[in-house]
């Protein structure tokens, strides 16, 4: 026997249609480690996880569990085996309790019927023996991200899993349930679980994992341990080549002040007040940073320069033209780009080509038209274009959307909101869950946007983004600006999060000087 | 005038309610079940057609009301089965599926009714039967009470039932939280091992178990024959019962009551001599305004978000 609890050697998945996932990986995992899987959006992570995980079955190759050639032709069989996994859009019915959730599809019963009170006490039970306290009663819809990810954690548990997939878990979280959830994470590798960490956050890998394997193109590169490799290197393993993921600022000039918010207060529905007294100005040529924890007022106020929501009091001008009478289209007329923070339900129309997605916000473009109709020809060369200039890995641009990894979607998005060369460019958490490469594309982007001179708002709860693009920075807590910094310089990440928990604040003093 | 309102007030209008509502109740609980799991079945008015023509025919060839009503069940599962076989296993437009089968069940009922009582109108030259009508003891001799509630039809104590059984089919059994998952999330409900195919199809035979009841009904209990297209959109008005009640078993048979007592109104108005093309509307009127008010309160809740 083996010391490896699992071993996938030399596994290929060639799809239907020709497109090689996977070839040749070989992934192995030791009992009570957790082991980080990188690489690129669309290096076949996803792929070699669903073969796992019994989604999908391998073209060639076998896998060994604990000792034994295994086939799973299922998922059912892979959960059976002890394997689970945590999707990164979660598998959890929003209209039922925690412990409806997690007893789904294997309920006690008492003569015909659901024994509720059994599945409350059972999910108590799993709760308190996995260290993940959960409410049973609770709808699940009403749950904060972390809280479900947790009841999705609990629910792989209940059903006996031993090996844990999880995909990107922390693509959704803030920094305080990242750390609740490493806590977790180490507390289940101290009870024996072994655990699969999908994820493109290399300083988290680095902070909880024990190996790392990296996959490029389909291919497994190198396992690593992990404490014999640096962030750089293991970046450099990913990308195939030395990346300079540094980014220069030629040109740092700012000019008038194209966007204006001043004493902008939002109240919602249930008469909460969420945005309170919050001005500040953006210059052409600036890119205005906004950093906080998730739900402290950023979604309201990025909706109310994008017009989903109304200016209830205060005031927004763009180019000192008030916004409060302008719709999403009459904005965009301004010269407005918007990269919103949820590509799917947002950003994209996912079962639309590439090509149709990338020129919706501008079909009125005279460049795009004919004698009044679509021009195909000019159309199709502006998106291979950007297939091309941002790198996009697709099939060609009639390609839907939806087949796209994660990053490649942003990157449509991007493409889109960016190529017009928007005077005003709203950024919500650009290169969530992007890979390094694409980030990197993606903040290049944006810098060389803000050096033709657009003003750029930036809105993000990665540290090191905002601390990397801002020129100036805020910080919102509980929808207000608490601290406002002129320059990132000197500034970290700890610092930053002391202003974002509320601990510290700046002086009113300090704060006016946003409205510069 | 005053003579209508002295029948809206009298005990055979309410004993009416019951009596119309009853392929209503079956049809919009057939409705629910299989709105819930995700493949809304709009061929109910056609599964409720072939099973009242399979009633009828069955119960005067064999002369046995029982083995019509099986008979009934039987086709109708039977097209429901057809039905989910197309739109799970080969990914058929579940909508144009539905739309299929009611055009299918239209005409070819009236095609065997010529077969087999050589008219295409109705079936009143063949001699078939009628399920029995249940007197309950004790309950039949309380004054008024008994006389609305006993004496019905035994498929309208039935159809009560029906409703009964959805509400904890999707409340409390296992079954009907594995509908609602697939229904709500089918993913999810894949990541355990519950398969969306065998949820659904369960789900698509329990609609057509119900429109096997509410055909049986209208052909071997609200008369005793069976003429074309003789559901009248009752099956279309289930669907908007379903919708007014939200999906659960106990709205909708609220909603369908709402239905009934339209429907009693106009045939009471009819028996009234006032114009009868002109009040046969008022069931159809009142699905309409249901619907809008319906629609206008979900279109504000929702703007207020």
């Amino acid at each position: 026997m083996s010391d490896y609890i699992l071993e996938m050697n030399h596994i290929a998945k060639i799809y239907g249609n020709g497109v090689v996932a996977n070839s040749d990986v070989n992934f192995n995992l030791k009992k009570g480690e957790i082991h980080a899987l990188v690489g690129e959006n669309g290096a076949g992570k996803s792929t070699l996880m669903k073969i796992l995980f019994g989604m999908e079955q391998p073209s060639r190759g076998e896998i060994i569990l604990r000792g034994k050639k295994t086939v799973f032709s299922g998922s059912k069989e892979a959960i059976a085996s002890g394997i689970g996994m945590v999707h990164q859009h979660f598998m959890l019915v929003e209209s039922f309790t925690v412990a409806q959730n997690i007893v789904l599809g294997m309920e006690p019963k008492k003569g015909l019927f659901v024994n509720s009170e059994e599945a409350v006490r059972f999910t108590k039970e799993m709760g308190e023996k996995y260290n993940l306290p959960v409410e049973p009663e609770e709808i699940t819809k009403n749950l904060p991200v972390g809280l479900k990810q947790k009841v999705e954690i609990l629910k792989a548990l209940a059903r006996g899993a031993e090996i844990l997939i999880l995909d990107e878990p922390t693509a959704v979280l803030t920094p305080q349930e990242t750390d609740q959830l490493f806590e977790e994470l180490n507390q289940l590798k101290k009870q024996g679980h072994t655990i699969v960490f999908i994820s493109h956050k290399i300083p988290e890998i680095k902070q909880i994992c024990d190996r790392i394997t990296v996959m490029r193109s389909g291919r497994t590169i190198e396992t690593y341990l992990c404490e014999d490799v640096t962030e750089q290197q293991i970046s450099n393993a990913i990308m195939g080549c030395e990346l300079n993921t540094s980014i220069e600022r030629k040109v740092k000039k700012y000019g008038e002040v194209n966007v204006h918010v001043e004493n902008l207060s939002y109240t919602d529905k249930s008469g909460v007040q969420i945005l309170k007294d919050i001005s500040f100005n953006v210059r052409k040529g600036m890119i205005f940073g906004i950093a906080g924890v998730q739900g402290n007022g950023q979604v309201e106020l990025i909706d109310i320069l994008s017009r989903k929501r109304a200016v209830q009091s205060g005031n927004v001008t763009f180019f000192n033209q008030d916004i409060s009478g302008l719709n999403q289209k009459t904005v965009r007329e301004l010269s407005f780009g918007y990269v919103p923070e949820d590509r799917l339900e947002q950003g994209v129309a996912s079962s639309v080509a590439i090509s149709e997605n990338m020129i919706s916000n501008d079909l009125e473009n005279n460049d795009f038209q004919k004698y009044g109709m679509l021009d195909f020809r000019k159309i199709d060369e502006f998106v291979n274009e950007n297939i091309k200039g941002y790198e996009i890995r697709c099939a060609g641009g009639a390609q839907p959307v939806g087949m796209l990894s994660g990053g490649n979607m942003q990157k449509v998005v991007v493409a889109r909101e960016c190529e017009h060369n928007p005077d005003i460019l709203i950024a919500e958490q650009p290169t969530r869950g992007v890979d390094v490469g694409a980030a990197h594309i993606i903040h290049k982007k944006i810098v060389q946007l803000c050096e033709q001179g657009s003003s750029v708002l930036l809105v993000s709860a990665d540290l090191a983004e905002i601390l990397k693009l801002s020129d100036v920075l805020a910080v919102m807590y509980e929808g207000e600006i608490v601290a406002f910094f002129e320059s990132t310089e000197g500034l970290n990440e700890e610092k930053l999060g002391l202003y974002m928990l509320g601990i510290e604040k700046h002086t009113l003093e300090q704060m006016r000087k946003a409205v510069n | 005038m005053k003579g209508f309102i002295n029948l809206i007030f009298s005990v055979d209008f309410v004993y009416s309610i019951f009596r119309v509502m009853t392929p209503l109740l079956f049809a919009s609980m057939g409705a629910v079940i299989s709105d819930i799991a995700g493949v809304p079945n709009i061929a109910l008015e056609g599964l409720m057609l072939m099973a009242a023509f399979a009633g009828m025919y069955f119960s005067y060839l064999t002369q046995s009301a029982a083995v019509g009503l099986l008979m009934a069940l039987l086709i109708a599962i039977t097209f429901a089965g057809v039905l989910a076989f197309f739109t799970l296993y080969y990914k058929t437009n579940i909508i144009l599926g539905g739309i299929a089968l009611n055009s299918l069940a239209s005409g070819g009922t009236v095609f065997f009714l010529y077969l087999v009582a050589n008219d295409k109108g109705t079936s009143v030259s063949l001699a078939s039967k009628t399920l029995p009508n249940i007197h309950i003891p004790i309950i039949e001799n309380i004054p008024i009470l008994g006389d609305i509630l006993s004496g019905h039809n035994i498929l309208t104590y039935v159809s009560v039932l029906a409703v009964i059984f959805t509400y904890y089919l999707l409340k409390s059994t296992d079954l009907g939280y594995h509908i609602r998952a697939v229904g709500e999330k089918k993913e999810a409900a894949e990541s355990v091992g519950i398969s969306t195919i065998k949820t659904q199809a369960i789900a698509l035979l329990l609609s057509g178990v119900m429109c096997g009841f509410g055909g049986a009904f209208m052909s071997m209990g609200y008369v005793s024959w069976f003429s074309r297209d003789m559901l009248s959109s009752r099956g279309w008005i289930a669907l908007a019962a379903e919708a007014m009640g939200r999906q659960t078993a106990i709205g909708t048979a609220a909603a369908s009551l709402l239905f009934g007592v339209a429907d009693a109104v106009s045939n009471a108005a009819a028996a009234q001599g006032l114009p009868s093309d002109l009040v046969k509307t008022i069931p159809y009127l009142a699905t309409l305004i249901g619907l809008a008010i319906f629609s206008v309160r979900i279109y504000k809740k929702q703007k207020e978000v």
